[in-house]
């Protein structure tokens, strides 16, 4: 079935395959008869041994042989050496099935299940799977088997590391023992064994992996655990926060009334709800963020037991993101006040990591929030436009450093050995400047030294990195798009990683009473990146790109008027994330791909009915099954958001139908593809 | 083991001595049931009507009082064969002929403690099975009927450094098992537990130069990985990074123009099973006149529509 040559069968060719067809055909009739009669004498086992040496793959046979040992061994008094033979007997028929096929699951199998009575010996076992790696080194099969031997024997994970040294010391080619090694050291770094301390232990693997990369630049072998030693120099094991909303030390205005980005000041927010969002982004995905892990200290009555909710799918209890809302207008007077509000996280135990790492030492923020009892005059209810009047912002240049401040505080320790073996390994792939693997390394290289570097050198760098990139695009075209997407990825983290570059896309929409609008368009972006950093925007303009989804600005909490119009968005699957933009209000999708395609690559990705829970529906919902059925993830993204001004119009969905459909389920739209709806 | 993953997908009770000794494309068949099963499987992809053709009762010729389906008349239950049977009366929407409690229950009966599955009473143990029970349960609606956080544990359990899974815990990342992982994450709505970036990449990654995909690294591009290696990405939407069209050409150019069918690589012997892949490949690449495939089921996108979308 694999590597067979095409070609016709000769007479004779046939004629044999027919005559060896015919015999197994025999074979199988009679062990079959065998088989449901339960006749396991010799002559029977011996047959089922013929059969399984022609076709180790008759499942059934080795089920039978299970049976007949089961059989042998209830008629004999407990007698270990016989019971030995007759398990040794097992043992060959495995052996010699296995030098016909030694892929055979059912072999592979059969053998487990006899070592595992406890009753032959295991010493051979290894010298066995010694001779199957030498016919193939990546036979996982063997792998898997040798680890059950290991298992079984209890065998170190010292000794067995040092058998991948042998391994890949004779040809480094070989990928089941890298990938056999970085199970081995990930246990013993864990548990800190001995003379496995990360410090010590990553830079002399980097010097193992690299004769493996430099070797043949083709060669994969050594990429995967060459990435694996970068994730585990540049992450630290320990969540951290990183960034939050609002910031330490801001101070927030807050307004009563609609809120349609409509507001002149960067951190001003208003909202009909009377709630504003406390949020907290975690370096790494997290659980157990509730009430009594982070604690609320302020006068703002009616925040007592807040409710903390991962920006995450349903079934996920873990998230990046975490938010919570806090009362601002309550029934009693207390506008035109200023409450100091304190948050403390980890204060008591309860915050780990989905790797199952504590949130290290308890972490404090404080901000201001400035109340105002009056709705701002320009809360209007007109349409938002993206095309009129965008003014460059002047930089209140405190106002945008307290939001954009990366807080480090919580430094990750013992960075200096992390710092060097970036370094090194900097110098080290700048000697490889025409590969594939050497230009991509790099670039990801100098992307960590961005990352646990000084805030003062990163510009440099992104240049350096961004230009890495457009040559892997050429030079590697059939992985084009993997590049395009890492090369957005450090363009935002670019544009985001100092005042003076965010500024440059921070506008005020003169027809908006001057609101705030960050405009990323027209910059050929593929993916969404660095929202940690841009937790305060309002206002987005993502139009003019080449977006197929909304995956990352889930984060983006206080967002409310959102353009992705002329991007390559295939369906609203593929917009799921807007789901927990509780402020969003306006949302522009026009002019993109949605209904055009007939696979949805984000169909498993969102939370849909396709899980087989409950599907649930509202009494809108119940009235239009078929439509329901037809635009479900339509009927999933809209439904939950509270939407005033929508456009589709340029996508092959828009239409009447799929019009009439949105007005249903969006009872509160008042603006429809630039048209004012009757009420 | 490509063989097993294949009957899960629905090539049902590949009368395994017919394939091998590649009786199947040319001559009048020996096993003339088994291959109108298989045949049948592969036309609704290209959209022609073969429900006259299919008898669904057939199928019990293989269906054991345990609750389970064999390989083959004679043979012994095993999870791989039961899910065939589920696929293929799902395609026919036939299923209202099982005893589906009996079913579910022979699937849901092989779950261990740790929330791994075993193919059969005799205990091996792989994420293939979890994900032929899943997908198994999912389609008759009886998801309910196993520990379903478990058995997510247990797959979460396969996740290699590298991104991707291993049939055990500790094994090797191999494409033919994340989508089996990957598949079984998506059905239960657990896709959050993939890291679908560094995933992405090791998958992207097996595209060699002829533009076929191998299903890990240093191997040989095979058209069956067109099926796994794609509806993984697909399902983690990572699709894009990889040369879809250099892909259509490889599957195309492993077509036997003269007497039909797909191979592994140009210019080997077909057989059904790479031609199945090839198809379902293509249908995810949404080459013209192929109709839609769900990635996680393997079905087309119609049938689950009908099975999950509605009461």
């Amino acid at each position: 079935m694999h590597g067979r040559p095409r070609k016709a069968y000769k007479p004779e060719e046939e004629a044999a395959s027919a005559a060896k067809a015919a015999k197994l055909r025999a074979l199988q009739s009679q062990f079959m008869s065998n088989h449901h009669n339960k006749i396991y004498t010799k002559e029977a086992v011996d047959l089922s041994t013929k059969l399984l040496e022609i076709n180790p793959e008759a499942y059934t046979a080795w089920n039978y042989r299970k049976l007949a040992v089961e059989d042998k061994l209830s008629r004999i008094e407990s007698d270990p050496d016989l019971i030995k033979t007759i398990l040794d007997e097992e043992l060959r028929v495995v052996e010699s099935a296995l030098s016909q096929n030694f892929k055979s699951y059912g072999a592979w199998h059969h053998r487990k299940w006899v070592l595992s009575k406890g009753h032959s010996s295991v010493g051979n076992e290894l010298q066995l799977l010694n001779k199957f790696q030498k016919l193939d080194t990546r036979n996982f099969h063997a792998w898997n088997y040798r680890r059950f031997v290991v298992e079984l024997t209890k065998r170190s994970e010292q000794d067995e590391l040092k058998y991948t040294d042998d391994m890949i010391g004779s040809d480094f080619s070989n990928y089941s023992a890298w990938h056999n090694r970085s199970v081995l050291l990930s246990s013993l770094l864990a548990r800190k064994a001995d003379g496995f301390l990360p410090n010590k232990k990553i830079p002399d693997e980097y010097k193992l992996v690299q004769n493996a990369i430099f070797t043949d630049e083709d060669d994969q072998s050594g990429w995967f655990y060459h990435l694996w030693l970068l994730d585990q120099t540049v992450n630290v094991e320990t969540p951290l926060l990183t960034s939050s909303w609002p910031s330490h030390g801001s101070r927030i205005s807050l307004y009563a009334g609609c809120s349609n980005g409509s507001f002149s000041k960067l951190t001003t927010f208003g909202s009909e709800s009377g709630y504003f969002p406390l949020v907290l982004n975690f370096d790494q995905a997290v659980g157990g963020v509730s009430s009594s892990t982070v604690t609320i200290d302020t006068e703002l009555k009616g925040n007592e037991d807040l409710v903390w909710e991962p920006v995450s799918k349903k079934n996920s209890h873990v998230s990046c993101v975490w938010v919570a809302r806090l009362k601002y207008i309550s029934s009693e007077p207390c506008f035109g006040k200023e409450y100091k509000v304190k948050v403390k996280i980890g204060n008591s135990p309860g915050i780990v990591s989905s790797r199952g790492c504590n949130f290290s030492a308890s972490y404090e923020f404080v901000f201001t929030a400035h109340v105002h009892d009056t709705v701002e005059e320009s809360s209007q209810e007109g349409i938002v436009s993206w095309t009129d009047g965008f003014d460059i912002w002047d930089a209140e240049s405190k106002d945008l450093n307290a939001l954009t401040t990366l807080d480090r505080s919580n430094a990750q320790m013992d960075s200096k050995w992390r710092q060097e073996a970036i370094a090194e390994e900097i110098d080290l792939f700048r000697e490889l400047p025409d590969s594939k693997i050497g230009k991509l390394t790099l670039a990801r290289l100098l992307m960590a030294k961005a990352m646990i570097s000084d805030d003062a050198v990163k510009g440099v760098h992104y240049n350096e990195i961004l230009e890495l990139y457009k040559d892997l695009m050429a030079l590697d075209s059939s992985h084009y798009q993997y590049y395009k997407d890492v090369h957005s990825v450090a363009l935002l983290r670019k544009v985001t990683s100092s005042t003076e570059d965010l500024s440059g896309h921070l506008f005020r929409c003169r027809n908006m009473n001057n609101s705030v609008c960050l405009r990323l368009n027209n910059l050929s972006l593929s993916r969404i990146a660095s929202v940690e950093k841009l937790l305060f925007v309002q206002m987005l303009d993502l139009s003019h790109n080449e977006l197929h989804s909304t995956e990352g600005l889930g984060g983006m909490q206080l967002l409310s008027c959102l353009n992705l119009s002329h991007n390559r968005i295939r369906s609203f699957s593929a917009l799921d994330s807007l789901r927990h933009l509780k402020q969003l209000r306006v949302l522009d999708v026009s002019h993109n791909h949605i209904g055009e395609h007939s696979v949805d690559t984000t169909r498993y990705l969102c939370s849909s009915p396709l899980f087989n829970s409950e599907w649930t529906q509202d009494e809108v919902g119940r009235q239009m099954p078929t439509l329901v059925t037809k635009y479900w993830d339509a009927y999933f993204v809209l439904r939950d958001l509270n939407l005033k001004q929508l456009d589709i119009t340029g996508n092959v969905i828009a239409g009447d139908v799929f019009s009439s459909f949105v007005l249903r389920v969006v009872p509160k739209l008042v603006w429809l593809d630039g048209k004012k709806l009757e009420i | 083991m490509k063989k097993k993953i294949a009957s899960s997908i629905g090539l049902s009770a590949i009368d395994e001595e017919a394939v091998d000794e590649r009786s199947l494309s040319t001559k009048p068949s020996k096993t003339g049931r088994l291959r109108s099963f298989s045949s049948i499987f592969f036309n609704p992809l290209q959209s022609r009507d073969s429900s006259s053709v299919f008898k669904a009762d057939e199928l019990f010729l293989f269906f054991l009082p345990a609750g389970g389906f064999a390989g083959n008349t004679g043979h012994d239950p095993h999870v791989l064969y039961t899910l065939s049977a589920v696929q293929i009366l799902a395609l026919f929407d036939k299923l209202d002929i099982l005893d589906v409690g009996k079913v579910s229950s022979y699937v849901a009966g092989l779950q261990n403690e740790d929330g791994s599955f075993s193919g059969d009473m005799w205990g091996e143990v792989d994420t293939r099975f979890s994900y032929i029970a899943i997908c198994c349960l999912s389609i008759l609606k009886c998801l309910d009927k196993i520990n379903v956080v478990k058995a997510v544990d247990y797959i979460v359990s396969c996740k290699n450094l590298d991104g991707g899974f291993g049939c055990t815990p500790g094994a090797e990342s191999h494409a033919g098992q994340i989508f089996c992982c990957v598949g079984a994450l998506a059905i239960t709505g657990s896709l959050h537990h993939v890291d679908k970036d560094l995933l992405g990449w090791w998958l992207c990654e097996r595209q060699v130069k002829s533009g076929g995909l191998n299903g890990r690294p240093e191997k040989l591009p095979d058209v069956c990985y067109s099926w796994w290696v794609l509806s993984s990405l697909i399902m983690i939407d990572r699709v894009h990074w990889i040369d879809k069209a250099k892909l259509v050409k490889f599957i195309l150019d492993c077509q036997d123009l003269e007497n039909g069918g797909i191979s592994d690589r140009p210019d080997d012997a077909v057989d059904i099973f790479h031609t199945y892949f090839g198809v379902a490949g293509l249908s995810l690449l949404e080459y013209p006149g192929v109709k839609a495939i769900d990635p996680a089921y393997a079905l087309p996108v119609d049938v689950i529509n009908r099975i999950l979308l509605t009461k």
